[in-house]
């Protein structure tokens, strides 16, 4: 495949993989945190830590939106669907995520609950032209690479004037995650993170520009990646040569799809109809200010938090569960007393174990290996 | 109704599963001309058949498909390859099928005429006679259109002793072409996610295969066909019950361009997507070139491949040597594959 199989050549990985083993000196640490759980899974799926020398070390950060959503949107979601019996339409990993009573999307379905499965916000709009007598809910959730696609539903249905359509908004921010990861450990004077391989489709949405502050305040180098494990393990040397070099610069790596200021016409729509939460709950991380968008009050028609009375969620985290040093890179999934004994991927416990992406769980399938 | 069948404007309903004479009709004009034998013929609550001495090899399958009718096949054909495959993996001839019917109230005549037939050529190809079966229909709103369920019985030479555990270190593996074509060609008819996708499904018995496999290895240690769950679920599976480790090398398993770019774009991954037509087997070492040989030398086994080999690993992990040159852990599924949101 033209532009898939270069990036995943294995002799240009072997000839990236020995700069890196030349460039890395020995004595020194280098731990890199991957926000992304796209750069997780590639990471996982190419075998790229096989390639690392042993001082380069890869965490695997929060962007996983299926990991860090708590349990009570969950549980708000399954009350749509079950209680207020509305077709309620998602993306596919979502259905099988627990909420606080071990019951999921799924397993709502199985009990009668009309979910469906979709690939396109636009699906969601299409079903509820075709069900006028349905109320149909878009369980939208993700960074900012998903949340263009529900403004364009929200502007859509509005021009449509449709009455049985609402969005059940969970989308959450990049830049507040990265603070919430690096800012704990400044407070405390410890350094957990030498670099970060920022957010590839993120950044095709926000620009490289939106993480500048980010990396000069935690004097933290930032390299945005593209998804391709050669991608990956190219932003993995420019890390290690920032580090050398004591820089902290946002660099583009992937540069064949991100520019410096991002996609305007996406922005604009996102604007249009979202705008900044006071604060969100983040599973593992907890409650961070400015860190998701809710719907604008001029589109509460197609709100379903509006729209729909939602009863409080009684869900509580597991006190043993280790996920938020996990997340923030302070501790290895094994660290935690749950992992691989009652937290497994077919009865997750917590953020990190709930996708392949999240970091519990590749160390699950991975770490077996080891 | 009148009782002729109009295979062109009626539907099934209620009465054809009443035991009357519509039912009657629907069998004798339908099914028993289609799969005609004399076995069938017979008109008897069962099929009598003379059993040579040997052991024989017994297999049932439920085939529930959507959409019934897929590029390359049909709920039909593969209710036959489904069940003749799992006879063949023991290395056994397959010789009877039975077919059970579950046929949804409405449901065109005419399509259970174009399954039907379907069925009845798809078994002739592959050597098996369809000699009892049985009809139900549900109400409206009960079935999906018509459920399928196929029992095969074959006939399994002295020689031949297939089974996983039988599976050791130092075994090679082999797959008889294509992986993915079957899940990938389905995926692209469902209804919420048309795409263009020049691919058909691989459905196909594969008792011919076989047995020129089995002449050249009758020592074969195991076969099996990777449906539900891909590669990965199989091997893995045989991994446990043989208690054995595996390790496959990404660049020799044969996947299509038009299946390695519908998965990248849906978020799967081949090796965990649905075969109709392939089969994963084990031998030794010194004879795997030789199985090789044959199984190319056959239409069904042209594009096949040397995949990996059988380790010793107390932990009974499939790795996978990538091509990018690292290893990964080609693990269980939890559940169906579902997409990847980013």
């Amino acid at each position: 495949m033209k532009y898939i199989d270069e990036f995943r050549n294995g002799d240009y990985a072997a000839e990236v993989a020995r700069r890196i083993h030349a460039e890395a000196y020995p004595g020194r640490r280098y731990r890199f945190m991957e926000f992304c759980g796209g750069h997780t899974h590639t990471l996982f799926r190419y075998g790229i830590p096989d390639l690392l020398p042993a001082n380069v070390n890869m965490i695997h950060g929060p962007g996983c939106p299926v990991c860090v959503l708590p349990m009570a949107r969950i549980d708000a979601a399954i009350e749509l669907a079950v209680r207020h019996q509305v077709i309620l339409c998602s993306y596919g990993d979502m259905l099988r995520v627990p909420g606080a009573h071990r019951t999921s999307l799924l397993k709502a379905k199985a009990q009668g609950a009309d979910v469906r499965m979709l690939y396109s916000p636009a699906d969601a709009l299409r079903i509820a032209q075709e069900n006028p007598q349905r109320q149909v809910v878009f369980f939208a959730i993700g960074f900012e690479t998903t949340t263009p696609p529900t403004a364009a539903v929200l502007l859509k249905a509005r021009q449509l004037a449709l009455k049985n359509f609402s969005v059940f908004c969970n989308h959450v921010l990049t830049p507040p995650a990265i603070t919430g990861i690096l800012e704990p450990a400044q407070q405390a004077g410890e350094r957990i993170i030498e670099g970060l391989v920022g957010p590839g489709h993120v950044s095709v949405i926000t620009g490289g520009a939106a993480y500048e502050s980010l990396a000069r305040r935690y004097r933290t180098p930032i390299v945005i990646a593209g998804f391709e494990p050669l991608d990956v393990l190219h932003a993995i040397l420019l890390l290690v040569r920032q580090c050398n070099e004591n820089r902290y610069d946002v660099e583009n790596q992937y540069s064949r799809a991100v520019t410096a200021c991002g996609n305007a016409k996406a922005q604009s729509m996102v604007a249009q109809t979202m705008t900044l939460r006071d604060r969100f709950e983040w599973r593992g991380l907890g409650w961070m200010p400015h860190s998701a968008l809710r719907i604008m009050p001029e589109f509460a028609d197609f709100d379903a938090e509006a729209r729909f009375e939602l009863s409080p969620s009684d869900a509580r985290e597991n006190k043993a569960c280790e996920c938020p040093a996990v997340l923030r890179g302070a501790k290895s999934p094994t660290d935690c007393k749950l992992f691989a004994t009652v937290c497994t991927p077919d009865n997750p416990i917590g953020a990190c174990m709930v996708s392949s992406e999240g970091a519990c769980a590749a160390h699950y399938s991975y770490g077996h290996a080891r | 109704m009148s009782l002729d069948t109009d295979f062109a404007h009626d539907c099934v309903e209620m009465i054809h599963g009443g035991g009357g004479r519509a039912m009657r009709r629907l069998i004798d004009d339908l099914f028993l001309q289609a799969f005609d034998n004399p076995l069938l013929r017979a008109g008897d609550d069962q099929a009598c058949f003379q059993v040579a001495p040997g052991r024989m090899v017994m297999t049932t399958d439920s085939h529930v498909i959507s959409p019934l009718f897929f590029p390359g096949g049909d709920i039909g054909a593969l209710a036959v390859h489904g069940t003749v495959n799992d006879v063949c993996m023991s290395g056994a001839t397959p010789l009877y099928l039975s077919a059970a019917f579950i046929l949804e109230e409405g449901f065109p005549l005419r399509d259970l005429r174009r399954i039907v037939l379907s069925m009845a050529a798809a078994a002739r190809e592959a050597g098996v006679a369809i000699v009892t079966g049985d009809t139900k229909v549900v109400e409206r709103g009960k079935g999906d259109g018509v459920f399928i369920t196929t029992t095969g019985v074959g006939r399994l030479p002295d020689q031949v002793h297939c089974s996983a555990a039988r599976v050791a270190a130092g075994d090679k593996i082999l797959v008889n072409g294509f992986l993915g074509d079957h899940g990938v060609a389905i995926l692209s008819q469902r209804e919420n996610l048309t795409f263009e996708a020049n691919l058909r499904s691989d459905s196909q018995s594969l008792h011919d295969l076989v047995a020129t496999m089995v002449a050249v290895a009758p020592d074969l240690h195991c076969m099996r066909d990777p449906t539900r769950g891909g590669l990965a679920a199989t091997l893995n599976e045989i991994s446990q019950q043989a208690n054995v480790g595996m390790r496959l090398h990404e660049k020799a398993i044969p996947v299509r361009q038009e299946v390695r770019a519908a998965c990248e774009f849906l978020g799967l991954d081949p090796l965990y997507v649905a075969n109709e037509g392939k089969l994963v087997a084990f031998c030794a070492p010194e004879r795997a070139d030789a199985l090789l040989q044959a199984m190319r030398s056959h239409p069904k086994g042209r594009d096949a491949a040397i995949i990996g080999e059988v380790i010793e690993d107390e932990r009974r992990l499939v790795r996978l040597r990538t091509g990018f040159g690292g290893e990964r852990v080609v693990d269980w599924r939890s559940g169906d594959p579902l997409p990847r949101i980013c």
